[in-house]
């Protein structure tokens, strides 16, 4: 028997023991987004024709909420771990690379999938959206969260202190995530911007869980979902090359 | 079989040479010191030996399984209690051990971890948070999470430092009866009183090589010797004695002898040169006496077959 599903367990356990700071917490903080982005901006901006400013936000902040948690999973439980030292427990035992990362990438993506959900059940009450394309939904929402759970796996063996780690966070993470489109729909920047954020892979990932709901979008889905596996194929490669070098965790 | 065998391991972090080729074999069943100074390689050697550091050269094998080809057998053969008090403070004393227990793919393992809580004195801890245990109670903690996938080799990294005399006797008491039921033990510590108590075979490490290696007995036997420890209030004492005779601080005379018999010929010439004795005693041969002679001298010792 292997000893990934227990790690894929205990991972899960790690943030449902503390599920209202891991779950309920990002919920509220998406609720209060919703709430001030909603009165300011409602009737300054039209996104897509036939949806409210109100609806278009929600399943943006969802998506914006789920990729900083996946984040904050496996990059805070690995970062943890190194640093009290009881990452040796995972070590010692005769766990595959690829099982690590499997336990860690998953663990991730059950944490995202919490919080959406959350953030959605939530906003039942204010406005119900509609659902036009669930598949597509739920593809953008694994492949979204497993994307930056992968990132937080990389950022959790390479930082060696939290500060480094809370750098990663503010000046990548944030950004990239807060600059997804969220908000607004890239239709409406100017060009230039417009170009910049075409480079970045969280954006296909709004864009794209956008889709599902309004079967509207910025760019086609299955360009967004082509080019969101993408990266975050690459990025699993990468990950697993460093895991099974041992980098940064077998001195 | 061999449980341990390490061929020409050599470590290096940056400018330090933490191991320079360290060959090794312990045998099935031993009780294995390997003794040294801080910084003089140890830890690194035990964490090479459990995959937590990679050997920049040379191989170790574990129960004959190699630590990198086959990982997944030597990492199963081998159990490590690290040095350092770590712990996951998320979970409980039984949850802890259910999980390294899951780790090693073991599912119904219940009736082992209760019989590890049990014989660590762990049981009013098991249902406890392991953040609320105090320091002794994490390393007795740590010996079981080393256990739990019963492996026959079993390494304790400074188990005793900064723990109280029972949990020491008790510690010792249940690794005794681990030896004697089959499992080779490997022990680092700084005690050398327990270790040659507790050791069959002693290896000493210095700057990251092997200084000296063989049995217990054998290296008392060279280094060490069964000394008279005489202080005199009075007199001088007799050049038939004085010969071989080393001065202490205390003002003591060290003088060699190589059984009891020797003890009444000291006291007769003693009596015949005139000298008064305040104190007497027989001090028997010590390891830290091996230890100090070794770690001062240059030349590695030739390995006994």
């Amino acid at each position: 028997m292997s000893g990934f599903p227990t790690l894929l367990r205990k991972e899960i356990a790690r943030f449902w023991k503390v599920s209202f700071q891991t779950v309920a917490a990002p919920v509220v903080s998406a609720l209060l987004y919703l709430l001030v982005f909603a009165h300011a901006l409602a009737g300054r901006v039209q996104a897509f024709p036939g949806v409210s400013y109100l609806e278009f936000l929600i399943p943006g902040l969802a998506m914006m909420a789920m990729l900083q948690n996946a984040f904050a999973n496996s990059s805070s439980s690995i970062i943890q771990s190194k640093i009290t030292g009881n990452i040796v427990f995972i070590l010692l035992p005769p766990l595959a690379p690829a099982e690590l990362f499997l336990a860690y990438l998953l663990a991730s993506i059950a944490r995202a999938m919490a919080v959406g959900l959350g953030v959605f059940a939530a906003t039942l009450w204010i406005v119900p959206l509609p659902v036009h394309h669930p598949a597509w939904a739920l593809a953008f929402a694994v492949v979204g969260s497993g994307l930056l759970g992968v990132l937080g796996i990389l950022a959790g063996i390479w930082a060696e202190k939290f500060d480094q780690l809370a750098a990663f966070q503010n000046f990548l993470v944030m950004p990239l995530t807060f600059l997804a489109g969220v908000f607004y729909s890239v239709q409406r920047l100017p060009p230039f911007w417009q170009s910049v954020s075409r480079f970045n892979p969280f954006f296909y990932a709004v864009d794209g869980f956008r889709y599902g709901f309004f079967g509207q979008s910025d760019v086609q889905p299955a360009a967004s979902l082509a080019f969101a596996t993408c990266t975050f194929a690459a990025l699993s490669l990468l990950t697993l090359h460093l895991l099974a070098r041992g980098w940064k965790l077998r001195h | 079989m061999l449980a341990v065998q390490a061929r020409g391991v050599e470590k290096r972090y940056g400018a330090v040479r933490a191991l320079a080729g360290v060959s090794l074999e312990v045998p099935e069943g031993e009780f294995f010191g390997l003794l040294g100074p801080n910084g003089a390689g140890k830890t690194t050697l035990i964490s090479a030996l459990g995959g937590l550091a990679i050997p920049d050269a040379g191989t170790l094998a574990v129960m004959g399984h190699d630590v990198a080809r086959d990982f997944r057998e030597a990492r199963r053969a081998v159990g490590i209690v690290p040095q350092e008090i770590v712990f996951d403070p998320f979970f409980t004393v039984r949850e802890t051990l259910e999980i390294q227990s899951g780790y090693f793919g073991l599912r119904a393992n219940g009736a082992w971890i209760d019989e590890l809580i049990e014989r660590l004195g762990l049981v009013a801890k098991a249902r406890a948070n392991m953040r609320s245990l105090s320091g002794g109670m994490k390393r007795r903690v740590m010996v079981a999470q080393a256990l739990v996938h019963r492996p026959p080799v079993i390494v304790l990294d400074e188990p005793t430092a900064g723990v109280d005399v029972e949990l020491r006797q008790a510690l010792w008491a249940f690794v005794r009866g681990l030896n004697e039921a089959g499992h080779t033990i490997v022990l680092t510590t700084h005690y050398l009183e327990e270790a040659q108590q507790l050791c069959s075979r002693i290896a000493m490490m210095k700057d990251g090589r092997i200084v000296a290696l063989g049995s217990t007995a054998r290296l008392l036997a060279d280094f060490s010797e069964r000394v008279l420890r005489v202080k005199l209030e009075r007199g001088e004492l007799p050049p038939s004695l004085a010969a071989g005779a080393t001065h202490e601080a205390s003002g003591a005379w060290r003088i060699p002898i190589v059984d009891v018999a020797h003890v009444e010929q000291a006291l007769r010439a003693l009596r015949e040169a005139g000298a008064g004795v305040e104190s007497i005693e027989v001090a028997e041969p010590e390891l830290e006496q091996v230890f100090v002679k070794i770690m001062h001298r240059d030349e590695p010792v030739p390995f006994p077959p």
